[in-house]
């Protein structure tokens, strides 16, 4: 085939497009939204990187602002919450060996964090608001610094998002619950049991022990779902307290910021907050390495009860250790600074710990196996958590806190070597496991473009990941713009590093529009010709 | 009361070998899954011994830096010491305000800094001449926020917001306001 008859056709022409059944599309619709949002993203972040080096005439101090309180933003809600739903969204329905609940509920899903995700950004980049994801108040209401007007817009676009997200939730639980005519009936209570771990733990107690009647990996989403619950609730009820403040100032009213305490909001929202980094990415990670561990190996998983003990107590865990990011404050009590903030979350070592060894023991008994691009990012994924956990670890203690918080460590051995390597080489194992199961049996266009994909990511990101932790160590803030070039050698290495994971992610890309074609990618947003219910036609 | 430099440098060294050791591990691993040769199911006696140890490395991290970093001790219990000087700071529209253009601090004073703020929740952070960090807190508004820090070595130190406040938060930076004198 010509490169031009590839590129619109797809490797092979192998891809067809009205083949897929509306589940197979909504999940494709998600990974290509959820991708090219990671490119939003990843472009963003070399703008910033460029603009920490030597200021950039076309990009203002305030717009350097803006785009940094949107690119954690998009990357979580824009780029992974759409791989994460798409995904999860095909595989509990898939695992359950029934339907989807609500074909029309994941659709809303799709449009609302799409849409939602696009209107903070495009208000964000417009009216510079720029409060960060932190949020710390009385910040996101002082309008001396922004625009209410845009600051209200850009808290509708994250609202529209989180309405999106309850709807998942709703769409996995009723999934779960639901039994449809001509299945295996159970009762609901039987299932919500079974996946949020009560049955497990009952089991501790009996005699005669119950069977899981829900897969692990779907107990792993299902307890993951608990904790997007909380934390969409309470960024939803801090939205509308911040947008009680943006209504008043255009309507001429100047509400008292002091009405809210500063410390008990910031307690409320990082608790909140936390339960995505502490929380739910964790569970769906774990969930995400036993059931790729298995899928590559065709074994059972390594210490079964085990695991799904764990992921039970890592959902108690992302309740209590909201106070590690509290640690350089000094009103907050001691005792929560000791419990939660230092001894609690130590058992996150364990708990990722124990999934790590878990999932490697499960490849290890189906040696020998083939070096697979799902083999490879999973092992990728699994390697960028073994580091970047520690790392979170060594911060979450009242000591070293005290001359790390706020630095380049914080956000780049934890946060950027967790997301970039870990989550997000995780989430590509899935992708290129996924990839002919969604397409009907595509072909990948080019295993070298995947090697280089592999590499570049892997370097790229936790090369960044060190040069910020060198920066970091030497002083360097997380938040601010130094004029005088006291770190741009890091700076520098970390832009050289964020270029390979750009170059990787163009390979990336490339591969995947010649693997389905243009016109494949087209047709991905076009109705389903095919009028069912089942995830593929085959089932 | 050791420098927070040695702890840095501390931290590197050990950090560094944890990341090189894991990439070894992982890169072995990778290389070892490919290979023919017996499937070896791990026996949980293994998998109980590595929880325990992460058990172990867990907690003792921080009941080892709670007995080796002298901040952690003092930070915790900081009304039960006596501070040989308070400094009262406040902060309002981005701008410190110091009690005087200069602090100046005798050599092994253990200083109070209490820093209150007027509007936003601002950072207030001690960095040496090469740039590196000293210490640093939050600093809340309506909350008190103070730290206890005692200075064994002469030294010119800025001050620096450690939090962003919006984007005129970068400009809050008081160059060499504070010096350490020698005895």
């Amino acid at each position: 085939m010509s490169f031009k008859n590839t590129f619109l056709n797809g490797e092979q022409g192998l891809f067809k497009w009205d083949s897929l059944t509306p589940m197979q599309k909504i999940t494709l619709r998600f990974v290509v939204v959820g991708l090219i949002y990671f490119g939003f993203v990843v472009v963003e972040g070399m703008i910033m990187r460029i603009f920490q080096v030597e200021q950039i005439t076309w990009v203002s101090t305030n717009q350097y602002f803006a785009i940094l309180t949107a690119h954690p933003l998009v990357g979580i809600f824009g780029s992974t919450y759409s791989l994460v739903f798409g995904a999860f969204l095909f595989l509990v329905p898939f695992l359950m060996k029934k339907p989807l609940w609500s074909i029309k509920l994941a659709n809303w899903t799709f449009f609302l964090v799409t849409i939602g995700t696009f209107v903070f950004w495009a208000a964000g980049f417009i009216s510079h608001y720029s409060p960060l994801y932190t949020l710390y108040w009385p910040l996101p209401a002082d309008f001396s610094q922004f625009d209410p007007l845009g600051g209200a817009i850009f808290i509708l676009g994250i609202a529209l998002i989180m309405v999106g997200t309850a709807l998942f939730v709703i769409n996995v639980f009723m999934t779960i619950m639901y039994t449809p005519e001509g299945y295996k009936t159970h009762s609901a209570g039987a299932l919500i049991s079974s996946a949020l771990g009560f049955t497990g733990l009952a089991n501790l107690f009996r005699k005669n022990k119950k069977e899981h009647i829900v897969p692990l990996p779907v107990a792993a989403i299902a307890r993951g779902s608990v904790d997007l619950t909380f934390n969409t609730l309470v960024i939803l009820f801090t939205g509308v307290l911040i947008l009680v403040y943006m209504i008043g100032a255009l309507f001429g009213y100047n509400l008292k910021n002091t009405a809210i305490d500063a410390l008990l909001y910031k307690n409320w929202y990082w608790w909140g907050l936390d339960l995505i980094a502490d929380g739910l990415v964790l569970i769906f990670v774990a969930g995400s390495w036993y059931l790729l561990a298995t899928l590559i190996s065709g074994k059972n998983l390594f210490m079964q009860n085990i695991a799904r003990a764990a992921l039970l107590v890592e959902l108690v865990v992302s309740w209590t250790v909201w106070s590690h990011h509290l640690l350089s404050d000094q009103a907050q009590p001691g005792i929560l600074k000791v419990i939660s903030g230092e001894m609690v979350t130590a058992f996150e070592l364990i708990t990722q710990g124990l999934a790590f060894f878990i999932t490697l023991a499960t490849l290890w008994s189906a040696k020998p196996l083939k070096m697979s691009n799902e083999l490879k990012f999973l092992l990728g994924g699994l390697l960028g958590f073994a580091l970047a956990v520690p790392a979170g670890i060594m911060q979450a203690d009242i000591g070293l806190n005290r001359i790390l918080h706020n630095t380049q460590w914080v956000v780049g051995p934890h946060v950027h070597v967790a997301v970039l390597v870990g989550l997000t080489m995780t989430l590509y194992s899935a992708v290129y496991y996924l990839l002919p199961v969604l397409t009907n049996g595509a072909k990948l266009y080019s295993q070298k473009l995947a090697s280089f994909h592999f590499w570049a990511h892997l370097v790229g990101g936790i090369g960044m990941g060190a040069f910020m932790g060198m920066a970091g160590l030497r002083g360097m803030l997380r938040r601010t713009l130094y004029s005088e070039g006291e770190f741009n050698i890091y700076m520098i290495l970390a832009g050289l590093s964020g270029a390979l994971i750009l170059f990787g992610f163009i390979a990336f890309f490339i591969n995947i529009v010649m693997t389905v074609g243009l016109n494949g990618v087209i047709g991905i947003f076009k109705a389903s010709k095919i009028k069912t219910k089942e995830l593929l036609i085959s089932s | 009361m050791v420098d927070s430099n040695v702890v840095l440098y501390g931290q590197t060294i050990a950090y560094t070998l944890y990341c090189v050791i894991m990439v070894l591990l992982v890169s072995w691993f990778a290389y070892k899954i490919t290979r023919t040769g017996k499937s070896n199911i791990v026996k949980p006696a293994v998998f109980y011994s590595f929880v325990g140890l992460l058990a172990v490395i867990g907690i003792s991290l921080h009941i080892i830096t709670y007995n080796t970093i002298p901040w952690s001790e003092m930070d915790l219990n900081r009304q039960d010491h006596k501070p040989d000087k308070t400094f009262k700071i406040s902060i309002q529209d981005h701008q410190f305000k110091l009690p005087s253009e200069k602090l100046v601090i005798k050599q092994n004073d253990k200083v109070l800094f209490d820093v209150s703020s007027n509007d936003l929740t601002y950072g207030f952070g001690l960095f040496r001449q090469d740039n590196s960090m000293l210490f640093q807190m939050q600093v809340i508004p309506g909350h008190k926020n103070d730290i206890l820090w005692q200075f064994n070595k002469p030294g010119i130190y800025t001050i620096r917001s450690t939090e962003y406040s919006g984007p005129e938060g970068i400009y809050m930076v008081l160059k060499d306001v504070v010096e350490v004198t020698a005895d």
